[in-house]
């Protein structure tokens, strides 16, 4: 792809917390239309660059580029373009739904007409509209979450943060809200969000792994899987915490990993594992385990790129 | 500077005032509790203040003294000793604030030289309560001295104005000490104004830390002037109805006499507005939890205003380490100008000394809540 098409870019960013390196250097670059997905365990520092790229923490070095626009030099001129959900709920709990667009609205300048159709639009999306009245602070956790991105998308932004917008919100609203993320990406918007959940970090056109403020691997979703070392093994049987036990440590064993009723198992070498791992079992009296080699899913690779035995 | 994003920070803010009890409570009780608190607690409660009489002499004209105490309908009465340790258990027993005493020798000397001494003695355990009882016990026995002084002369065959006994102007005293309130209800209105103003203001930027809604906000391109005006504009408002009924209440509840006009009592208020509201707001700023920026503000406001703006306790009557230091105390400004306004009548022309230390002031604290916030987390 061109250079303009480039969205984000950051350089070299960093920021220290008094000792803490939150961020080292971090380079991205993030086309336009994309969903990219920061995924990382906490305090990986996925908040930190949010806050970065938005304008509302300064970086102690290193360049971003928001749209065009130098966030270093123009924070302001950047905000314009942009629109951020932080974290924690950002709307005002004792405003109602309608008050807090017009605000958002009215800080963007919208103008009037517009304002009431859009704000319309993305309500009967988000499927608000039977709650305009009520105060945000009495909505459901995947409500406030839709209000925030009704908020967010009231001006039209070109670039889209949002930090774990979807954290702590039911199955279904994550539904709607992935829905109205899909149908802003056909309009050109790009989107840059955190997840906790990987089935979203699957649904990303690109993800970036975060681990103490460097980005580890930066990839499609199939790229990354593809650069995880070794082969994924899946082993069905009763009592998959005993099991655990015994394969752990076990030579040629890189990592093992719950999956509910299954185990997943990171061997250095399918077809010379599978065999000794049934010994194994069996000389542990336990028969009729089905191991298999399994597709790895995005929380494997991360378990298994930072190198972590969950 | 944007017009929209001001209007629609004022109007933001207002919905906010208006749903939260505790500036709700500020705004609108904390005037009325203050204004009953003080204004009653120093002025209309006084009256007929426990007197211990012990008249040594007990002559007709020492009877004549004790007198013109009750008929001032300040004292009365409470108890009559008939010796020194009377005067001792009746203070402790808190059976009077003040005891009179007449020495046995009372009109002797007062014939010989035309001048005699009484002694009055003062529980101070109440000092406000004191100060005022000691005036009127002044003007008391100032009122009397003129009688006294008026007798004297006639029979000696000497004008009354050429009598030496009486070293103050009975009519300045009385006067003073009759009107203690009028003297004292304009500084209530500034103690109310200094508190609730600065209390208000100090919840408003530290509310936004504290509920969390800081970092969406400052991620929109509304600049920091635009945040501080629009934050301010409500409150502004709010502090002039409050300003307003505290002046309206000064004159019809409390009856002091009011003399100046009405435009130099808005802009100087307005004045003064600007000054605690920017107190508060610079305080606001800093302090990230409501509840901490509103105990400073509390001990900024209160302290210096009711301790050292010269509301109860005269300036001019201080140690000069501490009276220098009440020029920086915003309050004594307007506490001045009030007193000016109300009783003299002053216009602004005649009020440019405390004038120009508030707009000093009020510049200052302008220009430094126009820095102190930023569009930043850290
Ligand atoms: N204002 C701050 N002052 C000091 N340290 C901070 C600050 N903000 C973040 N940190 C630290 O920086 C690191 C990165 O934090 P950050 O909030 O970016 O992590 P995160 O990836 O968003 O984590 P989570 O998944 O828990 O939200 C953490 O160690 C955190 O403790
Ligand atoms: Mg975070």
């Amino acid at each position: 792809m061109e250079t303009k098409d480039i969205v984000i870019r950051t350089e070299g960013l960093t920021k220290n917390f008094g000792p803490l390196q939150a961020m080292r250097e971090v380079d991205l670059a993030i086309y336009r239309g994309e969903i990219f997905g920061l995924v990382g365990p906490d305090g990986a520092g996925k908040t930190t660059i949010m806050r970065m790229l938005s304008g509302v923490m300064r970086p102690d070095a290193g360049k971003i580029y928001v749209d065009g626009v130098d966030v270093g030099a123009n924070a302001e001129g950047a905000k314009l373009r942009l629109s951020y959900m932080p974290q924690r709920f950002g709307l005002y709990e004792d405003l109602t739904v309608a008050e807090n667009i017009f605000f958002y609205g009215e800080l963007f300048s919208v103008p009037r007409g517009e304002r009431v159709a859009r704000s319309n639009e993305l309500l009967e999306a988000a499927g608000l509209l039977p709650f305009r009245r009520r105060l945000a602070g009495q909505l459901s956790g995947g409500m406030k979450q839709k209000l925030g991105l009704v908020c967010a998308l009231i001006h039209t932004p070109h670039v889209l943060l949002l930090d774990e917008p979807t954290t702590g919100v039911d199955p279904v609203s994550r539904r709607d809200f992935w829905a109205i993320l899909y149908n802003l990406r056909e309009t050109g918007v790009t989107i840059l969000l955190s997840t906790a959940y990987m089935d979203e970090a699957e649904r990303c056109s690109r993800l970036a792994l975060l681990h103490n403020g460097e980005v580890r691997y930066c990839d499609t979703p199939a790229g990354i899987k593809k650069a995880m070392p070794g082969a994924l093994l899946a082993i069905i049987s009763a009592g998959p915490r005993l099991l655990r036990e015994i394969v752990s440590g076990q030579p040629g064993v890189l990592g093992v990993l719950l999956m509910g009723d299954r185990l997943h198992v990171r061997v250095d070498d399918s077809t010379r594992r599978i065999p000794e791992l049934q010994m194994l079992l069996a000389g542990h009296g336990i028969t009729g385990a089905d191991i298999q080699t399994a597709e790895p899913g995005i929380e494997d690779v991360f378990v298994a790129l930072l190198g972590g035995t969950v | 500077m944007n017009v929209r994003r001001l209007f629609a920070m004022a109007y933001k803010e207002t919905l906010q005032i208006w749903r939260d009890p505790r500036s709700l409570a500020i705004a609108l009780l904390m005037p009325l509790m203050q204004l009953v608190l003080l204004g009653y607690g120093v002025s209309l409660d006084i009256r007929h203040v426990p007197l211990c009489v012990y008249d040594q002499e007990n002559s007709q004209q020492s009877r004549a003294v004790v007198k013109s105490f009750v008929s001032s309908d300040w004292f009365s009465i409470s108890r009559t000793i008939h010796n020194q340790t009377g005067i001792d258990y009746a203070l402790n027993r808190d059976q009077c604030i003040a005891a009179l005493v007449i020495p046995a020798d009372f009109s002797r000397r007062l014939a010989a030289t035309g001048t005699a001494p009484v002694q009055a003695v003062f529980d101070a355990t109440d000092v406000n309560t004191t100060n005022i009882a000691l005036g009127y016990a002044q003007g008391v026995v100032a009122q009397t001295n003129a009688q006294i002084a008026d007798g004297w002369a006639a029979t000696h065959g000497i004008l009354p104005s050429l009598v030496g006994q009486v070293d103050l102007d009975p009519s300045t005293w009385f006067n003073e000490t009759l009107d203690s309130k009028n003297f004292i209800i304009p500084g209530v209105v500034a103690v109310i104004l200094a508190l609730v103003g600065a209390e208000l203001t100090s919840l408003t930027i530290s509310r936004e830390w504290e509920r969390g809604t800081m970092e969406q906000l400052i991620s929109t391109p509304v600049t920091a002037t635009e945040v501080m005006l629009g934050k301010l504009i409500p409150y502004f408002a709010i502090g002039f109805i409050d300003a307003g009924f505290c002046l309206v209440s000064a004159v019809y509840w409390f009856g002091v006499p009011f003399r100046g006009n009405i435009g130099t009592l808005l802009i100087t208020t307005g004045l003064f507005i600007v000054v605690v509201m920017g107190i508060g707001y610079l305080i606001s700023v800093r302090i990230r939890s409501q509840l901490g920026a509103s105990q400073i503000a509390l001990v900024l406001t209160m302290l210096p205003t009711t301790l050292l703006s010269g509301y109860t306790f005269p300036i001019d009557q201080m140690p000069a380490p501490i009276r220098a230091i009440t020029f920086v105390v915003y309050s004594r400004y307007y506490v001045t100008i009030l007193r000016s306004v109300f009783l003299k009548g002053s216009g602004l022309s005649d009020l440019w000394a405390p004038l120009l230390g508030l707009s000093i002031y009020a510049l200052i604290i302008i220009w430094l809540a126009a820095r102190a916030f930023h569009k930043a987390l850290d």
